[in-house]
Order: C-alpha cells, then sequence, then structure tokens
C-alpha cells in the first residue's frame, strides 16, 4: 500500500523529503489529483499541505509562503493594496473549490505552461525559495522554468516561498486572462505587465505571458521594444509586433496559434496604453 | 501496511481501511454508502462532487483519503440538523432551484458554506453568488432559481432563521 506521510512542521517536510526523494510531493492536489484514480499509484505520498503558508508584507516586499492558498492570495487586503494584480490573478485560479485547495507552490512546481498564478509573477520579477538539507537557495522566477513542465527544482528540494519586491513608484501593473469563461475553463493566452513609468517613458518593461510558449515566459523583444519608449499607441502596437519573436503559440482544443498571437499582441497592446492612460 | 484512516463525517468519527491513493469521493460513496455526494467530470470543473474539509469547499474527487485523515468532513447529508434543513436547502426546494438534481448536492454544500461565511448579502449579493458558485457547473436549470435560492438564503441566514 502506497506510504503517506504527514510532515509535523516545515523542517520535518524538508528532511523527509531527502529522505524519500521518489514519493509524491502532494500539497492541495488539485492539478496532481486530476483524474487520481487513473494514474499510477505512487510509492509514497508526501503531503505538505498547511506546510510553508502564510502572507508576511514589509518594507522590501511580499512574502508568500509556498503552502498559501489562492483564496488566501485573493483575499489578503495587504497584497491587494500594493500588488492588486496577484489577487486579481488568484481570483481566476479554477474557482472557490480549486482556490481553496490550489496553493502557489503548487502552481510553481507543476509549472503548468497555462498556470494561471505565473505571468503575473513573471511581471513581478518574483523571487523563488527553495530548501533541501543541503541548505536553501534562491532562484529568480524567470530562470525557474526551464521548458515544458520542468523546472529548476532538485529532486531533494522544496519551494518554500515565494518572494516579490514592491514596485517602483509609477508603476501601472496589468493582468488579463483570456479563455471561454471567467471560471474553470483553461486559459487560452494569459499576460501581465509591470511597466515603470519615469517622466513620461517606459524605464522598466516586464510582460510575463501564458499558454503562448512551452513554459510560461518573459517577452523579452516586446520588453525591449517598450523600453524607454512614452506610452503611446504607436508604441503599443510596436510591442505587439514584437511579442510575435517571443513566443510560439500552438494550435489545440482550446484555440489557435493564429488566435492566441493576436490576442496576446492586443493584450500587451492594451497595456501600454493603459499605462499611458494611468499617466494621464 | 498503513494504518486505517479516521475522517470525522458529518461529526461522526469514521475509521476506514482504505488506500490513502483513493479518492475522497470513492471513500464517501462507495466505502461509507453516502451517496449524495455526485460525481460529474472527476476532473475538479463541475463541483458536483463538492464536500465541506475542514469547512472549506472542496472537490472531492481532486482530494485523496490521505489527505483527509483526522480531518473533518461535511457532506449534502450532514448539512441538515435532523428535519431541519439547511437554509440553502429550504430555499433550494422553495424556489425550485433543481432540475435533473446531480448539481444540486454540490450547489448546496457551496452554497451552505459562503452562506454559512457571510457571503452573497448586499446590493452585489447576486454577482458574489455568481463568482462563489462559479464551480458549480448545471446543465439544466439556466441558474436564475439556483441564484434567486441562494441569495434568500442568505438573507434567511442574516435574519437569524435557521
Amino acid at each position: 500500500m502506497t506510504a503517506y506521510l504527514r510532515p509535523t512542521d516545515d523542517a520535518h517536510a524538508i528532511a523527509l523529503r531527502a529522505a524519500h526523494a521518489d514519493y509524491l510531493v502532494l500539497a492541495g492536489g488539485t492539478d496532481l489529483l486530476v483524474a487520481a484514480h487513473h494514474k499510477p499509484v505512487p510509492v509514497g505520498i508526501l503531503d505538505i499541505a498547511g506546510r510553508f503558508a502564510g502572507i508576511t508584507v514589509d518594507a522590501a516586499g511580499a512574502r508568500i509562503g509556498a503552502g498559501t492558498s489562492w483564496r488566501a492570495i485573493a483575499t489578503s487586503a495587504e497584497l491587494a493594496a500594493t500588488w492588486p494584480i496577484l489577487p486579481a490573478a488568484a481570483r481566476e485560479v479554477g474557482a472557490l473549490q480549486i482556490q481553496t485547495r490550489g496553493t502557489i507552490g503548487g502552481n510553481l512546481a507543476t509549472s503548468s505552461p497555462v498556470g494561471d498564478g505565473l505571468p503575473v509573477l513573471l511581471a513581478l520579477d518574483a523571487t523563488i525559495h527553495l530548501a533541501s538539507v543541503r541548505g536553501a537557495r534562491t532562484v529568480p522566477y524567470h530562470q525557474f522554468c526551464t521548458g515544458y513542465r520542468t523546472t529548476a527544482l532538485g529532486a531533494d528540494e522544496l519551494i518554500t516561498a515565494v518572494t516579490v519586491p514592491r514596485p517602483a513608484p509609477g508603476t501601472y501593473l496589468g493582468w488579463r486572462k483570456v479563455g471561454t469563461r471567467a471560471a474553470q475553463s483553461i486559459s487560452k493566452v494569459m499576460a501581465a505587465c509591470a511597466l515603470e513609468i519615469v517622466d513620461g517613458r517606459i524605464a522598466t518593461a516586464r510582460f510575463g505571458v501564458g499558454a503562448v510558449a512551452a513554459r510560461p515566459i518573459r517577452a523579452a523583444a516586446a520588453e525591449a521594444a517598450a523600453t524607454g519608449q512614452p506610452p503611446t499607441a504607436a508604441v503599443a502596437a510596436a510591442v505587439a509586433a514584437a511579442l510575435r519573436h517571443d513566443i510560439t503559440p500552438i494550435d489545440d482544443v482550446r484555440s489557435t496559434a493564429a488566435y492566441r498571437l493576436e490576442v496576446a499582441g492586443n493584450l500587451l497592446a492594451r497595456f501600454v496604453t493603459n499605462a499611458g492612460r494611468t499617466q494621464g | 501496511m498503513t494504518a486505517p484512516l479516521t475522517i470525522t463525517v458529518n461529526g461522526q468519527p469514521r475509521t476506514v481501511a482504505a488506500s490513502p491513493w483513493r479518492r475522497l469521493l470513492d471513500v464517501l460513496r462507495e466505502d461509507l454508502g453516502l451517496t449524495g455526494t455526485k460525481e460529474g467530470c472527476g476532473e475538479g470543473e463541475c463541483g458536483a462532487c463538492t464536500v465541506l474539509l475542514d469547512g472549506a469547499p472542496v472537490c472531492s474527487c481532486l482530494v485523496v483519503a490521505g489527505q483527509a485523515d483526522g480531518r473533518a468532513v461535511t457532506t449534502v447529508e450532514g448539512l441538515a440538523d435532523g428535519p431541519l434543513l439547511h437554509a440553502v436547502q429550504r430555499e433550494l426546494v422553495a424556489r425550485g432551484g433543481a432540475q435533473c438534481g446531480i448539481c444540486t448536492p454540490g450547489i448546496a454544500v457551496c452554497a451552505a458554506a459562503v452562506v454559512d461565511a457571510g457571503a452573497c448579502k448586499g446590493g452585489d449579493a447576486r454577482a458574489q453568488v455568481r463568482e462563489l458558485l462559479a464551480g458549480n457547473i448545471c446543465r439544466c436549470t439556466g441558474y436564475q432559481l439556483i441564484v434567486d435560492a441562494i441569495v434568500a438564503a442568505a438573507a434567511d441566514v442574516e435574519r437569524g432563521q435557521p
């Protein structure tokens, strides 16, 4: 029978991970347990639900424990005050039943190209905190996803937290998920942005996009097209055009490559023009 | 061998000799005979299998038995207090907020949790129902009477009417 381990505290979880690298690490299970009864039975399960949970905010930024549920993020007034796109994205993860169980660390670990929480973390320049019995380390989130559902997470490591810095003053934050309906349906396209406006120009641009490549990615060419430019309609069009060099959308049951390319470009263009309007 | 699991179901501690990998949905329906909880999609999309795990609405098809060990589960069979229906159940009956009935237990359980938590009141009550119940899909009714019932139940609970 499948062994089942539930650690007594966070340090215990890390020790058990080292001792049982072949076990399935299970947090909320909202991704890993889809059709579980049709999947191979794991040798063992390391149940880390409730571990590494909680949100703390200080002068440097926010620290979100990996085991924090999407519901806790969706309803955090502290996050909403400074990083409104985080609760906004959290409210669009599945629906209440999924948000209750699903965790930010789980979204990071399964690293689906359509993970709803992930483009926002790219835009916010998040850092991923990892721990093992060998010690703790951090990885910038834009280097964490290494390919289709692969990450920099080591076999003996657990994700412990995500940190996001405070955005610079004058930063426009945007988030938009496009799918068949707001709840539950897997996204066709997602995009998030952080555009720091200084003296009427985009000093720093970060665009995170999802469902348009094998992994959630930063749109480097689009960012280059925006950087140093004023947030005008012409620049917005240039950003949308540049995005074609960043993404590799596919045809699948949910959408087409052509639709995704068009809509992703439109979303980024709208972010730029919205940022311009915000600056008034 | 793994030790048997103990799950408090509708207030009663129940011991189950199930694999920790067995879906909570199957434990409830097949091992404990609580067939009020329905399986719709089996993928966490439809909400028909919604139960409360330590008070929070979850899809029981996406929870395995090991995760419920030592925890409290409420199913649709546990919503009523003896012969006294939960306000959500009473209003669903009174307003015809059901048709074929497969989605109804999940809707009743999810709605009871959000109404008991104080949601679905005020000027945007209907919008709150639409967001909080977005994970419960009904293919028959068009939702209007379900939303009516949940808004009415939230008002009942606010008035202290059980």
